[in-house]
């Protein structure tokens, strides 16, 4: 479209299609020029994950004897399928990469492209700029189809980038991009999820975060279909199965792909259905009058961080708790299957640990409960950042709060807070796998004890964002990177065959790998203080550095 | 009586922007002090610097007989601020914000409370975003005027208030002068200035070009002289300090510097005066002066 005719669009707003469009283009641009550094990171980290460990593969099953004897132990178990969903077909790197890698990866694309449309959307009326945008010669539909673009471009980046590096190591093409294809279209799936959420919400962190809850019901329903047999159809309703039954190098069902494409497209179109209906900077929910008045209790840093929080906090709380309870549920189940098989162990010794095949699957779920948690603590340590930049921060310690109490105030959050998660996780998968092996006494303490070692590794993360959030105020989001890299390294890092020097960097990989393994208290102690020293550093740079 | 706020050679940078470069400013106790300056003269980062939100690179500054980087929590009771920019917290509600801004000072004058928000029109049940600017404004007004403090800090307060809410905000000044509490205002609006301060600092790039009375500083101004004379009006343009001069047969029109008005009165005179109309000096033109000399300066660098 051509300049004039935007100018004329603009003028009469009221009719027509393609002026509800107008500065689209603009506002793409704008977009990525914000997002110049985020969106190429996640692009390659995303992009070339499942290929690294595609690579290893032949290294750590050489012969077909072994891979075999994967396929039979793994592909079959209820307790590895409700992480990874099923494995179609081990005996190949490509079938393998797309089992180890196509679930988790999936929910990592999803949640950058959400975080992408929220961003350019929600977040955008939340600091009043869309007002200004909007002032301009911009058409309703704009920001939106600037923001959907945006998140499109990013998934369907990522799915060619996996699937151009899966064939770069040696995999069949067509296996490659029904992987790609199947993880671009998720992204796709949830960018619609987000294009609604959206205009439902009252504030980009709501919108953020009922997207995220869609996503992760979704995980777990597909968790639940895959792991229990008789109930296998509940799978096929909740996108990430989908992603899986692409069946990606292991006789591809190419008709799946549409059943996402089409998922996606009416999902968009409902949030495009959504956008009129309300107000620029409104949701579609109305925001409900508060109190004349202040309670007696908010009186102090801590009790306005607590208001803060606390919605945050409790959504976490909720998401470990019922994940905690599916892992519990299921975790004896590891055993019943595997039996003794010498490479089921040796697989599972990677994952987790060693020795009893369910102490090592409940070790990992305890070192993955933790690593999820980390990004919790990332998000709780980074508000204080937010209210900052959001200016909300200088006419409180424009009173008596000292820079020292505000900062504690909500430090305790990703300190304590992360440590309520842990609890709520340990608990709940201790509870129901103790009442499932009838050993409530002994097994409920060990898994809640598993979880609660995790603590100061997360705790680290914790440091590490204090002091970007003292010291290097402006880089704060490299956090969110650090937190990633730190989950990648021991999520994938053992499966990919990383040097032990690597797998080292990340402070999940010194915890000891309970209940399977020994409690060693020498790497706690000295992550704890490291954590102790990093926060400190933190507190002093943020009680020295210039506020805004 | 000691000074409020004595701020002397401040300095202050961001990288290479040098936002503050040698600004001298004292606010005497029980005085409304007006601070004038374009937009980007340093205004914000000056109150920032009071306030120990950010450090001075070089300079003293004094706050209440402190420090305020070292001492600022403890002045920070005595004291109350309204950003130039008010941003709420979206969960919450007006009239909870202005409790909790007035609790974490150390304490909020009830019958204050309500009479001010009555006065200003403001529905504290509704929340943070849901106030236009000028609604957002007046929490953080409310909020700092209903607190028990010596000293007021306001930073363009008025900005996206309406002329009624202006004229309300200027009573309410009032009766704080009244109160004997000192206030510095940030302030563009010139009327308001006029109607409310007894003396005026004016910044232009980090430093200050001007510190007096408004009486003091009408003196730096010109007054516009337009006179009939009973012959041709010689030797005017020889005179120094008059500007702009147009003669037209017996008619003049000038404007002189108010120093020099005197001097241009008796020549005149001399000559003889059929009728005469002068303007006073209007602070406006004073700030104007200012002003385009700043981007003068702006569009030379
Ligand atoms: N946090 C900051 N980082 C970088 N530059 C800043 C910052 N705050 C203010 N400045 C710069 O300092 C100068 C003075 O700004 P400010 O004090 O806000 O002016 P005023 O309030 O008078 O409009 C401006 O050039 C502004 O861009
Ligand atoms: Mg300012």
């Amino acid at each position: 479209m051509t300049r004039t005719l935007e100018r004329q669009g603009a003028a009469h707003a009221v009719s027509g299609r393609g002026d509800h469009l107008a500065g689209t283009g603009h506002l793409v641009r704008l977009a990525l020029r914000r997002d110049r550094v985020v969106l190429p990171i996640w692009v390659v980290v995303l992009g070339v994950m499942a290929s690294a460990g595609a690579g290893s593969y032949e290294a750590l099953y050489p012969t077909q004897a072994e891979r075999a004897a994967l396929t039979a132990t793994m592909g079959a178990n209820p307790s590895l399928t409700l992480l990874y969903g099923p494995a179609f077909d081990l005996s190949t790197a490509g079938g393998f990469a797309a089992w180890r890698y196509g679930a988790i990866l999936s929910l990592f694309v999803a949640l950058a492209c959400i975080f992408t449309v929220t961003r350019h959307t929600r977040q955008e009326e939340d600091t009043g700029r869309q007002e200004l945008l909007s002032s301009t010669v911009v058409g309703r539909y704009a920001a939106l189809t600037a923001a959907v673009l945006v998140a499109a471009l990013g998934a369907v980046l990522t799915g060619v980038l996996m699937a151009v590096s899966l064939i770069g190591v040696g995999l069949p093409a067509t296996g490659s991009f029904a992987f790609g294809g199947s993880m671009a279209l998720t992204g796709l799936v949830f960018t619609g999820v987000a294009a609604i959420t959206a205009q439902v919400a009252e504030y980009s962190r709501t919108a953020n975060g009922i997207a995220s809850a869609v996503l992760g019901v979704t995980f777990l329903i597909r968790a639940v279909g895959d792991a229990a047999v008789d109930a296998s159809w509940l799978s096929w309703l909740s996108p990430i199965g989908w992603a899986t039954q692409v069946r990606a190098f292991a006789d591809e069902r190419w008709w799946v792909l549409g059943l996402l494409a089409v998922t996606a497209l009416a999902l968009g179109a409902i949030g495009y259905r959504l956008l009129p209906m309300r107000d620029v900077g409104m949701s579609l929910i109305p925001a409900r009058p508060g109190p004349p008045q202040a309670a007696s209790g908010l009186r102090t840093p801590f009790a306005l961080a607590w208001r803060l929080q606390r919605g945050v906090l409790l959504g976490w709380a909720v998401g470990f708790a019922v994940f905690g309870a599916l892992f519990g549920s299921l975790a004896a189940g590891v055993g019943d299957l595997l039996g003794d098989s010498a490479q089921a162990q040796q697989m599972m010794a990677r994952l987790g640990g060693s020795q009893s095949m369910v102490d090592a699957f409940l070790a990992s779920m305890a070192g993955i409960m933790a690593m999820i948690a980390s990004l919790y603590v990332v998000q709780a340590t980074l508000r204080l950042r937010a209210e900052e930049t959001a200016m909300r921060v200088e006419p409180l310690l424009a009173t008596r709060v000292s820079r020292l109490g505000l900062a504690a105030s909500h430090l305790v959050f990703p300190l304590a807070g992360s440590a309520a998660l842990l609890a709520v996780a340990g608990f709940a998968t201790g509870l129901l796998h103790g009442l499932r092996v009838n050993d409530l006494g002994g097994q409920l303490p060990a898994v809640l004890g598993a979880a609660m070692a995790q603590l100061p590794a997360v705790w680290l993360v914790a440091g590490v964002t204090a002091v970007l959030l003292g010291l290097l105020p402006k880089l704060t989001t490299a956090a969110w990177a650090v937190a990633t890299l730190f989950l990648l390294i021991s999520m994938f890092g053992p499966v990919a065959n990383m040097s032990q020097a690597v797998l080292n960097v990340s402070p999940f990989q010194h915890i000891p790998k309970l209940p399977s393994a020994e409690f060693t208290a020498t790497p706690l102690v000295w992550l704890t203080a490291l954590a102790v020293v990093l926060v400190g550093v933190g507190l002093a740079g943020f009680r020295r550095r210039d506020i805004g | 009586m000691e000074n409020a706020i004595s701020v002397s050679g401040l300095r202050k940078s961001f990288g290479s922007t040098v936002a503050l470069d040698g600004l001298d400013l004292s606010v005497a106790t029980g005085e409304v002090h007006g601070f004038l300056g374009p937009n980007g003269s340093g205004k914000s980062t000056t109150i920032r610097v009071l306030l120990g939100l950010m450090r001075a690179d070089k300079g003293t500054v004094r706050l209440l007989g402190g420090d305020p980087w070292r001492d600022a929590a403890s002045l920070h009771r005595r004291l109350a601020y309204v950003p130039g920019d008010v941003s709420l917290w979206p969960n919450l509600s007006g009239g909870e914000v202005i409790d909790l801004l007035g609790r974490l000072r150390g304490g909020l004058d009830q019958r204050r409370r309500k009479e001010l928000i009555e006065r200003f029109d403001l529905d504290p049940k509704k929340k943070g975003r849901t106030y236009s600017k000028g609604n957002r404004q007046k929490v953080a007004i409310v909020a700092a005027l209903a607190s028990n403090v010596e000293l007021l800090l306001l930073d363009e307060p008025t900005s996206g208030l309406d002329p009624l809410m202006e004229a309300t905000f200027q009573y309410a000044i009032q009766e704080e002068r009244e109160q004997g509490r000192t206030v510095l205002l940030s302030s563009h609006i010139l009327a308001e200035v006029e109607a409310l301060c007894d003396r005026v600092s004016i910044i232009r790039n980090g430093r200050t070009v001007e510190t007096g009375t408004l009486a003091d500083l009408r003196h730096l101004t010109r007054t516009s002289i337009s006179a009939e004379l009973a012959g041709h009006p010689n030797g005017l343009s020889k005179l120094e300090n008059v500007h702009d001069l147009r003669i037209e047969g017996n008619r003049v029109q000038f404007d002189v510097e108010t120093h020099s008005l005197d001097e241009a009165l008796r020549s005149l005179t001399s000559i003889g005066v059929r009728s005469l109309t002068s303007q006073p000096p209007t602070l406006e033109e004073l700030f104007l002066r200012h002003y385009t000399e700043d981007a003068k300066a702006g569009s030379a660098s």
